[in-house]
């Protein structure tokens, strides 16, 4: 390192704070029910807290089952007289206005986000919002193609769609649910989760100013007893759910058997397999994206590394200067890499696991990162000398935490890989194509990343193996959820 | 006039078993259930499968899914095919159960036909459906980007009650010929059919544990179906007060896939979505070289 000229002058970082002055956030906000906004029946508002500094960013209408019953009745109004008689095309052109929309808008929507969620700017601004008005584009174009999607077969909607979704990806999950409903013909319940609800009910203003005829999209800001409501009311169709496996596992307890589809997008606990002959240096940072994106909130994240031994020890060298150089901070300065822990409760969560892994025997290494003095905050952490079965290798913590194994030959590289009831993802590096093909096809997993990790399209199906899930999200197979396959006149 | 020609021959009667693992066992229970012809004569003392012998074939058809489902397209419709030609030549004695079972001579017919169709029908979706069904998705990142459909795993059959044949055959062609392995549980009324397709089935070379057929209640075993941690998938081809709401709850508990198919008219179930109703789709990223 003495030969480095940098060696003796660190990289200082002036802040690069993101301008917050174009945002402009009501003091409350309420249902959005039958196209305009309502007070709770509830009468309740819950505060939505900024994570970075854990300030009050507007209070937020925490629905009861009234209102999640009121919404239901909204979308089955509107699914019954506007939304089935609006030609497909015309659907569809809704959908491209609200793809626009948000584009135009987007800066505006990533800075709400990087606030009511803690995410580093960088990543809301050229990852989630991107993607969300990306979502609202490539699901427009279906609307009025839908029987390309499924050879030989009629296709009809469902009627209404219950739709859950957490707040890793507050605006992107929220555009994964409500752009193939609408664009299959289906009307939507949407409810946010309870500490990301701000850019949901700015779209839901945006969805206003596009015109988009009433109660076709509803948003229902609520907790846990809101989505109980909605799950269990019998005017739902259909409920997509993305959240934790225990509360999908609720939801199929509540619905298997009964006439109400869904689909479920749950935890995952995703093997990262780096091969001998993979580019070292390029694995360093694909290890990196995978864990620690977005706080490591990430259900597909590649929170269990294994490594094949005779790289293991360079490559953890390697690994520990890449973390010490990650910078965690203000979610608004362009240069953070790690943002704010979503909430209190999730670094506590967090918190608990890193106890439990000392106490299962595993190694700590965390970076020294200068974490700020309020908001909640978690420094990248990596445990080695784990083993199978700990708890920090089979749980998801779904935070900034990693955990490193090793391995020596490819067999026990998948047998590590598949040893989890999760399959939602998988990561493998190597040089070598045939092995890329060998390892793939093996993982049982839903999405799996040769030398690249957390990769996003809307024309890519996203899902889980297993206790992962069921069901896709996206692309050509995403469509499945929504739709109810008929045969065609005359055929068979 | 000799003494043999004035006794009628003694007819040999099959003794009918579950299939398990490739193997002809009777229950490990050592249980059997009677079935009457409409005369009240004894048709066969069926094998009633137990708890213990359901999960003897999960286990087989776990073992047997690794090699199944890396089998070759190609060699699981030549297998279908050859399991539509042992039907073929053994349909008479197919048709002759049927009547025993209750089918009319002309109904009983028509069912082992349309099983030999049905059978060469999903035969010729083995090296297609993957073609029509999967995809390259135009992601707008530099990436090779596909999704593509692999076996759901262990697949849980509980038959359907009237379609006793072909109904049985619709729903394991279908799950087999995707590389599944299967655990099926016949029909309560006509199960005959199921044993004699097992013999089929083990001529026709689909090896040991992929298909695994067990008769007996579904009362008693559905719920085992559901609730069992290591099977992916359980189809259902009947409303059943037995497959209450709290059981079918129990599904929930490795989220295995629950796949409704009641009311389904087994006559007009030429569909390759039964097919991809039992597979998982997989997505693969590759980058491309800037």
């Amino acid at each position: 390192m003495s030969h480095d000229p940098l060696s003796s002058a660190p990289w200082h970082y002036a802040s690069a704070p993101e301008a917050t002055d174009h945002v402009l956030l009501d003091e409350r906000y309420e249902l959005f029910i039958g196209g305009k906004f309502v007070a709770p029946k509830s009468g309740e508002y819950r505060p939505s807290i900024n994570p970075a500094n854990e300030k009050t960013l507007a209070q937020w209408a925490a629905a009861g089952a009234d209102d999640v019953d009121a919404a239901v009745a909204a979308a089955r109004r509107a699914y019954r007289s506007v939304w089935s008689k609006t030609k497909p095309a015309e659907r569809g052109k809704y959908l491209f206005r609200i793809a626009r929309q948000l584009q135009e808008r987007a800066r505006e929507f990533a800075v709400i986000e990087s606030m009511d969620g803690g995410k580093p700017i960088r990543e809301s601004r050229d990852v989630d919002i991107p993607l969300a008005a990306a979502h609202f584009f490539y699901h427009a174009g279906w609307a009025d193609k839908l029987e390309y999607a499924f050879p030989n077969r009629s296709v009809a909607p469902l009627g209404v769609a219950g739709q859950i979704i957490p707040w890793n990806f507050p605006l992107l999950m929220a555009a994964w649910k409500i752009a193939p409903a609408l664009a299959t013909g289906n009307t939507v319940v949407l409810k946010p989760a309870e500490t990301t609800p701000l850019t949901a009910l700015k779209l839901a203003e945006l969805i206003q100013e596009a015109d988009l005829p009433p109660g076709v999209v509803n948003i229902v800001t609520g907790d846990g007893t809101a989505g109980a409501a909605l799950v269990a009311h019998p005017g739902v169709d259909k409920i997509a759910f993305t959240g934790s496996t225990n509360v999908g596992r609720e939801i199929q307890r509540r619905l298997a058997g009964s006439s109400t589809r869904y689909t479920l997008e749950l935890g995952g606990k995703a093997a990262n397999i780096v091969f001998a002959d993979a580019a070292i240096d390029e694995a360093v940072e694909g290890i990196v994206n995978a864990i620690f994106f977005n706080q490591g909130h990430v259900c597909c994240a590649g929170s269990r590394l294994l490594v094949q031994e005779s790289v293991a020890e360079a490559l953890t060298a390697k690994l520990k200067a890449r973390m010490a150089s990650l910078i965690v901070g203000d979610p608004l300065d362009k240069n953070t890499d790690i943002g704010a822990i979503n909430s209190r409760e999730q670094l506590q969560r967090i918190r608990h696991y890193l106890d439990v892994g000392v106490e299962e025997g595993a190694e700590l290494y965390q970076s020294a990162a200068d974490l700020p003095g309020k908001g909640y905050y978690c420094a990248p952490s990596l445990f080695s000398g784990v083993s199978q079965s700990d708890r920090v290798v089979q749980e998801e913590i779904f935070g900034p935490v990693l955990t490193i194994q090793t391995f020596r030959t490819f067999d026990e590289a998948l047998m590590k890989a598949n040893n989890t009831r999760y399959g939602l993802s998988g990561g493998v590096w190597t040089d070598k194509g045939s092995k890329i093909f060998k390892m793939t096809n093996q993982i049982r997993a839903g999405v799996i990343w040769a030398n690249t990790f957390n990769k996003f399209d809307p024309t890519a199906p996203f899902g889980g193996y297993k206790e992962s899930g069921v069901g896709r999200e996206g692309g050509l197979h995403g469509l499945d959820g929504y739709v109810e396959l008929g045969h065609r006149r005359g055929k068979s | 006039m000799s003494r043999d020609s004035e006794s009628p021959r003694l007819s040999v009667a099959k003794t009918y078993k579950l299939y398990i693992n490739g193997r002809f066992p009777r229950s490990e229970s050592g249980r059997y259930f009677s079935l009457s012809a409409s005369n009240g004569k004894l048709t066969a003392n069926v094998s009633r499968a137990s708890r213990k012998d359901f999960r003897e074939a999960v286990v087989a058809a776990r073992a047997a899914l690794d090699g199944w489902s890396s089998s070759s397209a190609y060699l699981r419709g030549q297998i279908l095919y050859r399991v539509a030609e042992m039907l073929e030549s053994r349909s008479a004695e197919f048709v002759a159960e049927l009547r025993d079972q209750g089918r009319s001579q002309a109904r009983a017919r028509t069912e082992v036909s349309e099983s030999i169709d049905r059978l060469v029908y999903f035969a010729g979706w083995a090296d297609k459906y993957q073609q029509v069904f999967s995809a390259v998705n135009p992601v707008a990142t530099s990436h090779f980007c596909f999704s593509l459909l692999e076996p759901t795993g262990v697949v849980g059959v509980l038959a359907p009650e009237r379609s006793g044949l072909l109904g049985l055959v619709s729903n394991v062609a279908a799950a087999i010929v995707g590389g599944n392995t299967v655990v099926a549980l016949a029909s309560e009324s006509r199960p005959l059919s199921a044993i004699s397709l097992a013999e089929v089935l083990q001529s026709g070379d689909v090896p040991a544990g992929v298909v695994n057929l067990l008769t007996g209640f579904r009362a008693e075993l559905a719920e085992h179906f559901l609730s069992h941690m290591d099977v992916n998938a359980v189809v259902v081809c009947e409303h059943d007060p037995v497959i209450d709401d709290g059981v079918a709850a129990t599904s929930a508990e490795n989220l295995k896939r629950l796949l409704n198919r009641c009311d389904r008219d087994w006559r007009t179930a030429t569909d390759p979505y039964l097919i991809c109703e039992t597979q998982e789709v997989k997505t693969t990223w590759h980058p491309i070289a800037p």
